[in-house]
């Protein structure tokens, strides 16, 4: 039972974070939350026994994705035009809400010792973790050694994340970095594109 | 009832999962639609993480005692990639905002929406 409170309290708590990004439109305090979720997120996956996932999410999803928006808000408006509530959007995620109801009634009950993911593959990966590769977190000796080829596909997908990266951004080749472009630069640009200028760009 | 009890973890995880969805789907703002990607994405992790759960179990760590229930190391390392995966992705995205920026001078998308069509019908009329 007090698994149940400790659970509740920290999705309660995600989802009042959630709902606030949603609802505020300076991006800034937005950025601040989404890292906010994350940390609350890494502290629900201790409690899930996901330690590994949490120190990842707390480093990556909280640290990383953080900065990367805080640079991408250094170039771009950092206020968000006001928005009324669009019901075609909303009615959307309710039935999809109410589908996964549904599909979720399917599953084992939470915590199920005998749920049959807890009997394929993963009583082999505990017991060969020891024999096997001699090292006592599973979860490294899973990553590294059973599911390699995952990991490696994992690197793959930076390394092309990088290269998609550079080559929108021009690299180190651009003529002109954002930074150096005042407003009112910025504003003949699109009043040049406006007058149909760049038309022959495509 | 017994058995809707006892999936209440899934129940609460999904309605996260749709505070993210309505925000990248309803929302104009490009970076608040990424923002609401990563909630819906973190919201996915939690759904796999709760499936390795096991009751009274402990974090997959071996401990030496034979008796020690572990938690399902496998989602865990499914999740371990797609975090950093979700991260590289979200990197791209923001990129592209940046690149929509500099090109257009506005990263709302109904605003985007009318600046192309404007353009398109100035080259409708020019042609």
């Amino acid at each position: 039972m007090s698994g149940f409170l400790v659970n509740a309290s920290l999705i309660s708590l995600l989802t009042l974070i959630a709902i606030l990004a949603l609802r505020l439109h300076r991006l800034f305090a937005v950025v601040m939350l989404s890292g906010a979720f994350s940390l609350v997120a890494a502290t629900l996956f201790v409690v899930l026994d996901a330690v590994d996932v949490a120190f990842t999410e707390a480093a990556v999803g909280a640290g990383i994705s953080s900065i990367l928006a805080l640079a991408t808000l250094s170039l771009v408006p950092a206020e968000e035009k006001p928005h009324s509530i669009a019901f075609v959007p909303a009615f959307l995620a309710l039935a999809t809400a109410a589908m996964l109801a549904i599909a979720v009634t399917d599953l084992p009950a939470f915590g199920d010792v005998n749920a049959p993911i807890h009997n394929h593959v993963a009583p082999e990966f505990i017991k060969g973790s020891a024999d096997d590769i001699g090292i006592p977190n599973v979860v490294t000796s899973v990553l590294a050694s059973y599911r390699g080829y995952d990991t490696l596909g994992e690197t793959v997908v930076i390394f092309t994340a990088a290269i998609a990266v550079l080559l929108v951004l021009g690299g180190f080749t651009r003529p002109h970095h954002p930074k150096n472009k005042s407003p009112k630069s910025q504003s003949r640009i699109t009043k040049r594109r406006k007058n149909g200028e760049g038309k022959n760009a495509g | 009832m017994s058995s809707l009890a006892g999936q209440w973890n899934y129940f609460l995880v999904i309605a996260l999962m749709m505070i993210g969805f309505y925000a990248v789907i309803a929302r104009g703002n490009m970076v608040k639609k990424m923002v609401g990607l990563t909630i819906f994405q973190t919201s996915v992790f939690m759904l796999y993480i709760s499936m390795g759960k096991v009751a009274n179990g402990t974090a997959p760590i071996l401990t030496g005692e034979a008796q020690t229930l572990y938690a399902n190391p496998l989602p865990h390392v499914l999740i371990l990639t797609a975090i950093v995966v979700g991260v590289a992705t979200t990197a791209v995205g923001y990129a592209l905002i940046i690149r929509v920026y500099e090109s257009y001078g506005t990263i709302e998308d109904d605003d985007l929406i009318k600046m192309i069509e404007a353009e398109e019908n100035a080259e409708a009329r020019d042609a």
